[in-house]
């Protein structure tokens, strides 16, 4: 597979205890490929096993059984030549909090066997690039979030990677750090770099990535673009606003759709169910309110969001097991 | 093993250098504490011992010899704060030579030692302590310390290793503190119950201790424990280095 950046079969990876409920399957069968020069997500909860994922495609972990292969190297066998062809960014950062921006940037392109020349070079371009040239001597330790997730992605660019891993990027970071890591990463695409991206935030996800794979448990439980994910999990949804919140409950049956698929929040007075003919559910839906006398503010069909996208998949995963 | 092993172990003992630079005072403060052990032990206990002149002599080798055995400490506390910090993760995941974390480390490690050597071998000279052996035999001696610190730096390191945490560090160090005194630094075995004496006289840093008293030309000094101050750290060596490093490749497995 040439043009696979990154290709997973059959990973599995048990975390110790000898006693068998000390064990944990973090990966548990998971397959995955990642297009060369794609943004991929990768979306689940916490525990899912995206960390331990990374951190095998990363060669930091051996897989336990299955076949893990990033640029075309086996990431057991062949670590050093997955090495010279990847960039990490983890959840923590991976600086040393002691040195200087300027210092740490260098030192990683010294040990990525750049002269001393080019490795001051390429710092200072990096520190350009990611706005933290003024940050002088001050050690890493006191930058802020934004400034350390910054520097450490210009960490993992020193040598333009082919493949870049980005752990929860904008974990623990505000609004404005999340927007500085969004924009960094939309720069980087284009330039051919494959990114792939982990995230418990589904909108970074649709934001970001081409493609996405949800993950639970240690498996891929789907996999595909955001529009198709979004399809394939009950499609178009309507939205009924009322009046008044006490009439939700006799709404709630009035709708044409099985009461286990609706879904209420009694705070914004707000109805929300999948529906399959758009036009045919929208015209039922008001004609059935006026009729039982139940006053509307607003009725809408929409696409789902992938905050229902992910809870329909997993709630499915729990059916199944 | 890498073509960059070198170079790789130089900008990582560069990163131990800045860190110095940064905190000079910690810095300080190791070169320090050793001191005021000569000073306490000195004129505290040898004062009241009322033979400080020929204790001083009998007493400085050995101090220059336990604080090469308490550097252990030092280099384990820094080897398991590296490992439980996010950095350890890019080195790992980057084409540098993986021994070169811990090559860099015993190369800064070994570089504080020698300088605090110089620092205490001072205050000694400055206490009254005259070394009688020469120029070949200081150096000699120098050579022995250094060698026993290298030994235990490895030992440092594996145990760090397999510790894992900076909390196993505490217990590690309640340990040193005994195994560090039950040898001749301080008293000679022959003032000990006979079985004490035995196990003193085991102790592979009393070897190292009773060999530079000797090289030095001071009392407690006797002929025959240099052969024994060079094979013990290195079958120390030879049994620490590959586990080491094996180990910290193994990381993640």
């Amino acid at each position: 597979m040439a043009d696979m950046a990154i290709s997973v079969e059959g990973a599995h990876k048990t975390y110790g205890g000898k006693k068998a409920k000390d064990v944990k399957k973090a990966l548990d069968g998971l397959d995955l490929r990642v297009v060369r020069g794609t943004v991929h997500g990768v979306l689940g909860p916490n525990g899912a096993g995206k960390t331990t994922l990374v951190r095998v495609l990363a060669t930091l972990l051996r897989p336990d059984s299955g076949r893990v292969e990033v640029a075309g190297y086996d990431v057991v066998t062949e670590a050093r030549a997955v090495r010279f062809r990847i960039g990490l960014l983890g959840q923590h950062a991976a600086l040393d909090e002691e040195l200087g921006g300027r210092q740490n940037l260098e030192m990683f392109a010294r040990l990525h066997h750049l002269g001393a020349r080019h490795a001051r070079v390429r710092a200072d371009e990096l520190l350009e690039r990611f706005d933290l040239g003024d940050t002088g001597r001050k050690p890493v330790r006191a930058y802020s979030g934004g400034m350390r997730r910054r520097l450490d992605l210009a960490a993992s660019l020193v040598t333009d990677p082919e493949i870049l891993f980005l752990d929860e990027p904008t974990t623990g970071l505000d609004p404005r750090g999340r927007a500085e890591v969004w924009s960094a990463v939309r720069s980087l695409v284009g330039g051919g770099t494959t990114v792939l991206l982990t995230t418990q935030y589904l909108e970074e996800a649709d934001q970001l990535a081409g493609r996405i794979s949800v993950v639970d448990r240690g498996r891929v439980i789907a996999d595909g673009t955001p529009d198709e994910l979004k399809s394939r999990t009950g499609g178009d949804r309507i939205d009924v606003v009322l009046r008044d919140a006490g009439q939700l409950g006799a709404a709630v049956a009035l709708l044409p759709v099985p009461e286990s698929g609706v879904s209420v929040d009694v705070d914004r007075r707000l109805l929300s169910a999948p529906v399959t003919d758009r036009m045919t559910a929208l015209s039922g839906v008001v004609r059935a309110l006026e009729e039982a006398g139940i006053d509307a503010e607003d009725v809408a069909l929409r696409r789902p969001t992938l905050d229902e996208v992910f809870l329909h998949l997993t709630g499915a995963g729990e059916v199944a097991a | 093993m890498s073509a960059y092993v070198l170079t790789d172990s130089w900008t990582m003992t560069r990163r131990e250098l800045a860190h110095w630079a940064r905190q000079p005072v910690q810095v300080v403060v190791s070169l320090v504490f050793p001191v005021m052990l000569l000073l306490m032990f000195g004129y505290l206990i040898g004062g009241g011992r009322a033979v400080e002149g020929a204790y001083v002599d009998y007493l400085v080798p050995g101090m220059l010899a336990l604080t090469m055995a308490f550097g252990l400490e030092g280099t384990m506390l820094a080897v398991t704060q590296d490992l439980n910090k996010g950095v350890i993760d890019r080195f790992r995941s980057m084409p540098m030579a993986d021994e070169a974390v811990l090559v860099g480390r015993s190369a800064a490690d070994m570089l504080q030692s020698a300088i605090g050597l110089v620092v205490l071998i001072g205050v000694g000279l400055a206490l009254g302590w005259r070394p009688q052996g020469g120029g070949g035999g200081f150096l000699g001696a120098v050579g022995l310390l250094l060698l026993f610190r290298f030994a235990m730096l490895w030992v440092g390191i594996q145990l760090a290793l397999v510790a894992g945490r900076p909390e196993m560090v505490q217990a590690v160090q309640i340990l040193v503190w005994p195994v560090g005194f039950l040898s001749n630094a301080l008293a000679t075995p022959a003032a000990m119950p006979g079985w004490l004496g035995a196990v003193v006289q085991w102790n592979p840093m009393s070897q190292t201790a009773t060999a530079v008293r000797e090289l030095f030309g001071g009392p407690g000094g006797e002929p025959g424990h240099v052969w024994a101050a060079v094979v013990w750290p290195l079958v120390l060596l030879a049994v620490f280095f590959p586990l080491a490093v094996r180990r910290f490749r193994g990381l993640g497995r």
